[in-house]
């Protein structure tokens, strides 16, 4: 591969993959509100 | 009205990500996002496309979900009447019904390409594909899709394994969303993990696929080709409304699908999070993973002159099973496996969304149960899916794909785009966008949803409308300001109409045999326009019987 195909190559894949796991992260670390799905409900766990 | 489906609810966050990426991921992010950019210069193509998602895609999205929880709030599960709540005008339910006719067009065939990926599941896992060259395996997709003809020595198999894969899907469909959700949260990470197998492989192939058929064949050419930058033809509008047209059917936006989903997200809760997370984790699915397995594959064994040739939706079934051949016998099959497992998961995750805003509507407006509207959906999919299965060499299939799945979606999203920013208003969307928001959009969002996203929606628009000879603009533009008029493709939307490129290549052929082909395509084609047309105004009286009642009993 070239050195410009490569850089862009990378630069795209690692900025897409690390968006990709820091907005999954603050999905999985924000507390959603009471009652708002299923499985958080005490009655259901 | 209570229901069922009113009191239906998503079982965890994470969940419903999983199911609105899954939703988006479909089999476009590894057979149609591979094919646009190497049609589209390669390198050329990729910042476009970034661009696109940024200025179109994620507004999109975020536009798509806010509208959606607003409805649901109103108990509206899709597009018609969750469109009625926005603006009080009868316009806009009946562009809703878009909403619901997509889903059903596209699930139509699209059932039918999710049954040739089962079907190819069991053929990798038996061995058939060993020992067959290029051509053989080429032909084995032929036979396959020519009814009469048998691969397996079942009588009809495309159409049994057509309807099995219908059936599949109403079953987890008629248990609601918390079927749909367990579906992706299974079928996602397994994408995820047969995804990252390939993708490793195209990545380490190297030259190590060269053979004297193809002495040049060279993975890295491939991954040059598309990641070497050519700011020349940035300016190339070309690119541009091919970038642009992938984002469309790489997200799911203009369908209704991701709108019946946030409809059952609680009106307290973030949408912004939510739908920046799926639309990065389907991004993360095309460029990262998509990006690593046909063009490095395909590049590896056949070289690239060959690529830029062949690229297409045909590369998944009339080439990859031999290509995964030259691994051995073992790795051969567990290629197979993973490749049309991983288009498997990735078209049920897409073809169950699908299913919901026919369910939704059902279930609000007329009152019926889980099952009865599951089933319903499948018995309608079924009329609208066996032409194209019957009929695939047609022109039926394609016909779907043009009308529902591409045209209709630039129509809906540019009305709704319209709707949401200019007719609800900017500043109550913009408060809905930010409701329980886990994150802040940044604020020039407010902006782009409200010009830049309608202008570029516009822009795909008219440039499928008026699509000119050879999509060459440049030409067509000093054509125009020459005085030599603007004349326009064949696959412009105007010509597509006319089906002006069928009536020249009937007009041009002298072969009786191909004559009649033609004429039968003519027909058959006709037949399928007709067919969906019935279908959108048979959803537009549901819609106004709907309506009518609502009004009898002063819910309108």
């Amino acid at each position: 591969m070239n050195a410009t195909a490569l850089i862009l190559m990378i630069t795209v894949q690692v900025t897409v993959t690390g968006f990709t796991a820091y907005f999954f992260y603050r999905v999985l670390t924000s507390a959603p509100e009471p009652d708002s799905y299923a499985e958080d409900k005490p009655d259901e766990q | 009205m209570a229901n069922d489906n009113s009191t239906q609810q998503w079982g965890s966050r994470v969940g419903l990500i999983l199911a609105m990426a899954g939703n988006a991921v479909g089999l476009g992010n590894f057979l149609r996002f591979p094919e646009q950019a190497i049609q589209n210069g390669g390198g050329a193509f990729i910042i476009p496309y970034i661009v696109c998602f940024l200025l179109m895609g994620i507004p999109l999205l975020w536009i798509e979900w806010s509208m959606g929880r607003f409805g649901g709030k109103f108990g509206h599960h899709s597009t018609p009447f969750i469109l009625d709540t926005m603006d009080k005008k009868r316009l806009w339910k009946y562009f809703g019904v878009f909403g619901i006719f997509t889903n059903l067009a596209v699930a139509a065939y699209y059932c039918y390409v999710e049954s040739w990926t089962l079907s190819y599941v069991l053929h990798s896992i038996l061995g058939t594909f060993i020992g067959m060259n290029q051509t053989q395996v080429a032909n084995f997709f032929n036979t396959y899709v020519t009814i009469g003809k048998s691969t397996f020595g079942i009588p009809y198999e495309a159409v049994v394994f057509y309807i099995i894969c219908l059936v599949i899907n109403t079953s987890i469909l008629a248990k609601g969303l918390e079927g749909v959700e367990k579906v992706a949260k299974i079928g996602m990470p397994l994408l995820l993990m047969f995804g990252a197998f390939l993708a490793v492989r195209g990545l380490t192939l190297g030259t190590s696929g060269a053979s004297p058929a193809h002495p040049t064949a060279s993975a890295w050419a491939g991954l040059n080709f598309l990641w070497t930058p050519q700011p020349g033809t940035l300016a190339n509008p070309k690119v541009w409304l091919a970038a642009a047209g992938q984002i469309f059917f790489t997200l799911s936006v203009g369908m209704g699908t991701v709108h019946c989903y946030a409809a059952y997200v609680k009106s307290n809760d973030d949408i912004a999070l939510n739908a920046v997370s799926a639309g990065f984790m389907n991004e993360f699915v095309e460029i990262v993973l998509g990006s690593l397995i046909v063009i490095p594959i395909a590049a590896g064994y056949l070289g690239l002159g060959w690529l830029k040739h062949h690229a297409g939706f045909g590369i998944a079934f009339q080439t990859m099973p031999y290509l995964f051949s030259h691994w051995g016998p073992f790795l051969a099959a567990v290629a197979g496996v993973m490749w049309f497992g991983l288009l498997f998961f990735a078209g049920i995750t897409s073809s169950l969304a699908m299913g919901t805003p026919w369910m939704g509507f059902m279930q609000d407006e007329f009152n019926w149960g889980r099952k009865k509207s599951a089933w319903s959906f499948g018995a309608v999919i079924l009329i609208l899916g066996l032409p194209t299965v019957f009929f695939y060499n047609l022109g039926v299939f394609s016909e779907y794909d043009y009308w529902a799945g591409t045209v209709s979606l630039v129509v809906f999203a540019l009305a709704e785009s319209i709707l949401f920013a200019w007719i609800f208003g900017m500043d109550k969307g913009w408060k809905e966008i930010n409701e329980g928001g886990d994150i802040k959009v940044p604020e020039i969002y407010k902006y782009i949803i409200k010009f830049i996203t309608p202008l570029l929606l516009l822009f795909v628009f008219f440039g499928s409308l008026l699509k000119p000879l050879n999509n060459d603009w440049k030409l067509a533009f000093h054509n125009l300001f020459t005085g030599n008029g603007w004349t326009l493709d064949n696959s412009s939307i105007i010509k597509q109409v006319m089906q002006s490129g069928l009536r020249e290549k009937l007009a041009a052929a002298t072969d009786p045999s191909i004559i009649h082909h033609l004429r039968q395509v003519l027909f058959y084609t006709g037949a399928a326009r007709i067919l969906l047309t019935a279908t959108f105004f048979g959803i537009c009286a549901m819609v106004y019987v709907a309506y009518v009642k609502r009004v009898r009993e002063g819910r309108a």
